[in-house]
C-alpha cells in the first residue's frame, strides 16, 4: 500500500552533526560496503576500473562553503535518506513497491515489486534514491534494517554501517519520536534543523548546526607596571627621577 | 529534469490520440463529423494506435517493463496508477463504440462514444497530475500545467480530426475546434513560460543544507567526481537560448501554423483545405514534441541545489 501508514510513535533516524564532521567519507564508504551485500544487494557499479564509473551509493558526502570572510565556513554534509514522515516517494508509486512502516517509519522499497518508473526518485526533493539501472528497480537507503534488528551480531553494533564507522561520532542513531532519547536530547540541546522543512515532508533526521567558530583572543594586554611593582627601592628612586 | 524520448513520445502520441477519440466520441453523436462508416472506424483506429503506441513507449521507460501491470494497484494515492486504471477502462467504451460502428448501431455508438471521450479526458488529466503534484519541480507545479495538458491533447486530436474529416469532404467543424485551441494553446503556453521564469525557486540551497544562518551556501566540493543517476535524471539543463529558439518554434510551427492553416481550410475547403489540414496536423503533432521536450528539459528539481547550489 503507497498510502501513508497512521503516523507511529516510533520514528528511527539519523541525527548528523555538521559541526564535527570532516568529509571523510567512510560513512559513505562503510554503506556501500555493507549494503553491497546486504538487504539491497547488490549495489552496482558500472565501469569500475574505466573512465566514467558510478554506480549506486546511499549516502553522499557533499561540501559546501557558507558564509563570507571570516565569518564563513567549510561544512562537510553527508546526504542521505531523511525518512520523511509525510513522503511523496510513498504516496506517488504506482504498484506499493515504495512504503513507509508503521512500526518505526522506515521507508523502504519492495524490490520484487518496483517497476523502476523512477517517479519516487522525482517526488524525492532530497536525491535520495537512485535506481539501479542492473535491476531495474529504484534502490534507497534501509537505515541498515538487516543491521538494527540483527540478532546475530553483537547488540552493541545493532546500528547502521554509517553511524558505527564514523570517526568523528558525527552520526547519531536512535528514535526522534521518543522526546527522552539520546538523539532527541541531542536535537533539543543542540537546536538540530530540518532540510527542506518548506516542501512539507517533515523529515525525521535532523543536522546539527556548525557551532558558532570561537572568536580570535583579543590582543594581549601589554605589560604596564606601576612604580610600585619595582621591588629594587635603587631602582624605584632612579624610575621616579628619570619619569620626571 | 531528463527529457527520456519514451516519455516525450508517450505524451505526445496518447496525447493526441486521446484528443482524437475525446473529440471523435462527442462530435459523432452530434453529427458534427462525417457519419460513414468508413470514417468513423478509421479516426477510431488511428486514434486507438496512438493511444497504444504511447502507452507502450512509456513502458520503455521501465527499468522492469513486465512488471508494468502492478502499477495499476495504487490508485488510491498514486496518479501515475490512476493514470494506468484510466487509459485501460478507456478501451472498453472505445471497442465497444469501434463495434457500435461496425454493427451501424447508433443506439451503442452514441453513450459509448461519450464514454470513451470522458475516459480520454480523465486519462490526459491523470497524467498531467502526475507531474503537476511533484513538489520538487517549480516547473510542474504551476497551475497551467494540467490545463495545457489538457488544451494540448484537444488541439491535436481536433487537427487530426480536421485531417480525417477533410479526406470524408467535410472537417469544418473540428478545424474551426483545433483553430480555437491553437490559438488558446498560444495564450496558455506563454503566460506558462513566463510565469515559469519569474516563479520563484521552491527551495534554495541554503534550506535545502539548514546552514542559511551562516549565509549564503555555495557547493565546494561534490560527493563524486564522475555523473550519476541523480545527475542524469535530475540534473539535465537546457541552454537559456536555445529554449528560447524552441518556445518560439513550437508557437508558430506547432501552434500558430495549424491553426492558420485551419483558417485557411475553412475558408477554401475541398482538396486545397485537405492539404492544408494534414500539413496542420503533422506541424501540431511536430510542435507538440518540441513543446513536450521543452517541459522536460526546462524543469528544475530542487537535488541539483546539492550539485550545482541552485
Amino acid at each position: 500500500m503507497t498510502c501513508l501508514p497512521a503516523p507511529g510513535a516510533k520514528k528511527l533516524g539519523l541525527v548528523i552533526d555538521l559541526d564535527t564532521c570532516v568529509g571523510c567519507q567512510a560513512c559513505a564508504t562503510n554503506c556501500k560496503e555493507w549494503n553491497a551485500s546486504g538487504h539491497s544487494a547488490p549495489l552496482p557499479d558500472f565501469k569500475p576500473y574505466a573512465a566514467g564509473q558510478e554506480g549506486v551509493w546511499f549516502n553522499r558526502v557533499h561540501s559546501f562553503e557558507a558564509g563570507e570572510g571570516e565569518a564563513g565556513r567549510t561544512v562537510h554534509f553527508p546526504r542521505s535518506c531523511l525518512h520523511c514522515e509525510t513522503p511523496d516517494c510513498v504516496t506517488v508509486c504506482p504498484t506499493g513497491a515504495s512504503y513507509k512502516r508503521a512500526e518505526d517509519g522506515i521507508v523502504l522499497v519492495n524490490h520484487d515489486t518496483c517497476i523502476g518508473c523512477g517517479l519516487c526518485a522525482w517526488a524525492c526533493p532530497y536525491g535520495a534514491r537512485e535506481m539501479d539501472e542492473d535491476q531495474g528497480v529504484m534502490k534507497k537507503c534501509t537505515l541498515c534494517i538487516d543491521r538494527i534488528y540483527n540478532e546475530n551480531i553483537p547488540e552493541a553494533q545493532r546500528q547502521p554501517a554509517c553511524v558505527l564507522t564514523c570517526p568523528t561520532k558525527a552520526r547519531h542513531f536512535g528514535d526522534l519520536g521518543d522526546p527522552e532519547s539520546a538523539v532527541s536530547k541531542l536535537v533539543a540541546e543542540r537546536g538540530g534543523q530540518p532540510l527542506m522543512p518548506e516542501l512539507g515532508y517533515n523529515p525525521v533526521n535532523r543536522y546539527l548546526p556548525p557551532r558558532k567558530k570561537a572568536l580570535p583572543p583579543s590582543a594581549p594586554v601589554e605589560d604596564a607596571p606601576t612604580p610600585m611593582d619595582i621591588k629594587n627601592p635603587l631602582l624605584r628612586w632612579m624610575d621616579r627621577v628619570l619619569s620626571r | 529534469m531528463n527529457p527520456a524520448p519514451s516519455i516525450v513520445f508517450f505524451t505526445t502520441a496518447s496525447g493526441a490520440g486521446y484528443g482524437l477519440l475525446f473529440w471523435l466520441g462527442l462530435l459523432r453523436p452530434l453529427g458534427l463529423v462525417p457519419g460513414g462508416q468508413g470514417f468513423g472506424l478509421t479516426a477510431l483506429a488511428l486514434a486507438l494506435v496512438l493511444i497504444t503506441a504511447g502507452l507502450l513507449s512509456s513502458t520503455a521507460h521501465l527499468g522492469n517493463p513486465r512488471r508494468a501491470w502492478r502499477a495499476v494497484s495504487q490508485w488510491r494515492s498514486s496518479w501515475l496508477s490512476r493514470e494506468g486504471v484510466a487509459a485501460l477502462a478507456t478501451y472498453v467504451p472505445a471497442v465497444l463504440f469501434g463495434l457500435g460502428l461496425l454493427a451501424e448501431m447508433p443506439g451503442l455508438t452514441a453513450p459509448m462514444g461519450l464514454l470513451a471521450a470522458l475516459g480520454a479526458a480523465a486519462t490526459i488529466y491523470c497524467t498531467g497530475m502526475i507531474y503537476a503534484c511533484l513538489k520538487p519541480v517549480k516547473e510542474w507545479r504551476h497551475p497551467l500545467v494540467v490545463p495545457g495538458y489538457l488544451l494540448l491533447g484537444a488541439f491535436s486530436g481536433a487537427a487530426l480530426l480536421a485531417m480525417l474529416g477533410s479526406f470524408w469532404g467535410d472537417g469544418a467543424v473540428p478545424a474551426a475546434l483545433a483553430l480555437l485551441a491553437g490559438l488558446a494553446a498560444l495564450v496558455v503556453k506563454n503566460i506558462y513560460w513566463t510565469a515559469i521564469d519569474q516563479a520563484p525557486p521552491v527551495a534554495t540551497a541554503e534550506s535545502a543544507t539548514s546552514l542559511g544562518f551562516i549565509g549564503k551556501v555555495r557547493p565546494l566540493e561534490p560527493p563524486h567526481t564522475e555523473t550519476n543517476y541523480l545527475l542524469r535524471e535530475m540534473g539535465f539543463r537546457i541552454a537559456r537560448k536555445h529554449a528560447e529558439k524552441l518556445r518560439l518554434l513550437a508557437l508558430t510551427a506547432g501552434f500558430g501554423a495549424p491553426a492558420a492553416l485551419c483558417a485557411f481550410a475553412l475558408l477554401v475547403g475541398g482538396g486545397m483545405g485537405a492539404a492544408a489540414l494534414t500539413l496542420g496536423a503533422a506541424l501540431a503533432l511536430a510542435g507538440l514534441l518540441v513543446e513536450r521536450w521543452l517541459m522536460f528539459a526546462e524543469a528544475t528539481h530542487t537535488v541539483t541545489l546539492y550539485y550545482h547550489g541552485q
